[in-house]
């Protein structure tokens, strides 16, 4: 009797040990994962020759002096956060929406309906889901030229109407939640077939839109291949964020560390508050993504 | 009456709302993607800089495989071309597999029902976070952290520590800013691969698991017999959707520089075609740049069609191999031989 429950203990021993073990190196990788950005948001808070002369992990006194430092030398010109704010806002929120909507509407018209080309569209869809960007832009830019549609925010927002992943997602979400009763319940009320969609499947969608929509805001907002290759002329006034920050590590005369810090923590800034906010959200979203079987 | 009415409600049919409502579709995608998918195509078998008008057929691709053609000048693009062809090989490797490992352990040990190890879902919001801030930013800060000098921090800290004398070239030595490069991408992706195939552990039958507790299998046992042999289609999935991004990998080498000079041992493919079509303006190399994008094209669709062939419906597949395979039955039967089979 007494054995049996030293082997039991031995095993809960065990795991617990184990568990301890893991722990740590849970513990471990997310100081890896969070010291760079602990880093950023203390050097933020100093000033470049402490930052130079000493490594601190404690916030330094100088934040105030970095904020002016960034909106007044004309060094930093190129690097006008407000501006830069609302050009990553316009684009990412057109995208967003625009690619969202239309998806959802492709994916119902693909899922609902019976028609001839039926099939061939969605393998269509399936085969195009890995083309990627770059083996297309040397084509695109060039077209875009001709257009007269460089340094236009058109390129860079219209195109997202097509995205083949999210037709993808919506589809398979469709599949297992709408059922098509409910679509001939709604004719026979003598719903019009494109008011259907709109009262009707949306609303049903709303959880797949909604982890859909994060994800395409994310990406867009972080883009910057695309509008570095499209926005040609460089003019400040239509540059994006992540092309701010480019332009900001790319200049040599720029040498204050500190407001450099603080510009880079200012980027990210609106990205870490909504991930604070949604994170639950958007880590069950890479788990439905995951799934593709 | 009845049968003619009913004839008449059969034949409403809804099949043009169907292509109005994946019309927009095809109409941007053709129209932003196909055409300019041509475009590539056609630019590819043109000159470059000034003599972008002119016909050169093949040109381009034999100057960017074979080094021939173009006199001297193509000697040095094939060098440079397959340079970047082996830096994105070497970056990819570099940070899949460390990536890969750490994340199929995660991802086993936050799955294990018998582990307790606290705070399971603070750190996977931890660990995901990398992947959303901005790839610009991250480029940015890890260039001031890991700045070449004794002013970066790590070197500031290093020296300090007395652990160096000399300060490391994270940004210009060639393992050191590889090395760097593939540290930057596996921080960002770890989280990102460790939640999707824990998705896929967590859609494994858990009774297999239950079974093998029973039977007394150690973990070790457990995750080599039970869930890498299960995990596979997930883990291909994984490694192929990896390796066409890695090949479009641009971000990060491209703004992990210092200044405006780019470094040769870091860049990587669609850097090489960026650099050609995009910074040579108003002069561009349309033909290298269209030339390189079409073998990339075809590389894509080498490994696209791959995942292609394992994401299909199993089932639609199965069922024709099924009918296929009554239709030869019944074809053997005909021709006499009893049914038996083959």
């Amino acid at each position: 009797m007494s054995n049996e429950k030293q082997v039991k203990d031995n095993y809960t021993a065990k795991l617990r040990v184990k568990s301890g073990i893991l722990f740590a190196v849970c513990v471990l990788l997310t100081v890896i994962c969070l010291l760079p950005i602990y880093m950023l948001i203390i050097n933020a808070t100093r000033a470049h020759v402490d930052i130079q002369t000493q490594v601190s992990f404690l916030p330094g006194s100088s934040l105030i002096d970095n904020i002016n430092e960034l909106s007044t030398n004309p060094n930093f010109k190129t690097f006008d956060a407000l501006t830069g704010f609302k050009n990553s806002l316009i684009i990412a929120g057109c995208s967003t929406f625009l690619s969202v909507f239309f998806s959802s509407l492709t994916a119902y018209g693909l899922y609902v309906y019976d028609f001839k080309i039926k099939g061939a569209a969605y393998t269509f869809i399936l085969a195009v889901m890995m083309v990627p960007m770059q083996v297309t832009s040397v084509g695109f830019l060039q077209f875009m030229i001709k257009l007269g549609l460089n340094d236009s925010y058109i390129p860079l927002i219209v195109p997202t109407i097509a995205a083949p992943a999210i037709v993808f997602f919506m589809r398979q979400y469709l599949q297992s939640s709408l059922s098509l009763s409910i679509i001939e319940a709604a004719r026979i009320d003598g719903c019009g077939e494109f008011r259907t969609f709109i009262s009707i499947a949306i609303p049903m969608m709303k959880p797949a839109i909604a982890v859909q929509a994060i994800f395409a805001f994310v990406a867009n907002w972080n883009n910057f291949y695309q509008p570095s290759m499209i926005l040609i002329s460089r003019k400040a006034e239509q540059l994006t964020i992540p092309m701010m920050i480019n332009a900001l590590k790319s200049n040599d005369k720029i040498a204050d560390y500190g407001v450099i810090y603080y510009a880079i923590a200012l980027s990210i800034l609106p990205l870490i508050i909504a991930y604070i906010c949604l994170s639950k959200f958007i880590i069950a979203g890479v788990a439905l993504g995951g799934v593709k079987e | 009456m009845a049968s003619a009415a009913q004839r008449n409600i059969r034949s409403v049919s809804y099949a043009k709302y169907g292509y109005f409502f994946i019309l927009p579709f095809f109409l941007v995608y053709c129209f932003f993607q196909i055409w300019p998918l041509i475009n590539t195509f056609i630019l590819s078998v043109y000159g470059n800089g000034k003599a972008v008008d002119e016909f050169i057929g093949l040109g381009n691709f034999e100057a960017l495989l074979f080094g021939t053609g173009m006199g001297r000048a193509s000697t040095a693009i094939q060098e440079t071309f397959f340079q970047v062809l082996g830096n994105t090989l070497i970056v990819w490797i570099g940070n899949f597999v460390p990536q890969i490992a750490i994340s199929l352990a995660l991802a086993v040990w936050f799955t294990d029902a018998k582990l307790k190890i606290p705070g399971k879902g603070f750190f996977k919001v931890i660990m995901y976070m990398p992947n959303i801030i901005t790839a610009a930013s991250v480029a940015a800060l890890f260039l001031k952290l890991f700045d070449d000098s004794k002013y970066g921090v790590v070197n500031n800290l290093f020296l300090t520590w007395g652990v160096i004398d000399e300060p490391i070239k994270f940004i210009t030595g060639v393992w050191e800013s590889r090395g760097m490069i593939m540290f930057i991408q596996a921080w960002m992706w770890f989280g990102n691969t460790m939640i999707m195939l824990m998705s896929g552990i967590m859609g494994l039958n858990p009774s297999l698991f239950e079974a093998a507790n029973i039977d007394g299998a150690s973990s070790g046992q457990v995750f080599r017999k039970i869930t890498l042999p299960l995990l596979r289609p997930i883990m291909l999935y994984t490694l192929i959707t990896s390796m066409i991004g890695g090949l479009q990998m641009f971000d990060i080498p491209y703004m992990y520089t210092k200044g405006t000079q780019r470094n040769e041992y870091t860049k990587t493919v669609a850097v090489f075609i960026y650099e050609h079509f995009r910074e040579k303006m108003p002069n561009p190399n349309y033909g290298f740049s269209g030339a390189a994008s079409i073998i990339l094209f075809i590389i894509t669709i080498g490994l696209g069609s791959i995942t292609f062939y394992m994401n299909r419906d199993k089932d639609a597949a199965a069922r024709k191999k099924e009918r296929k395979a009554a239709a030869k039955k019944l074809k053997a039967q005909q021709k006499g031989l009893g049914g038996m089979e083959i």
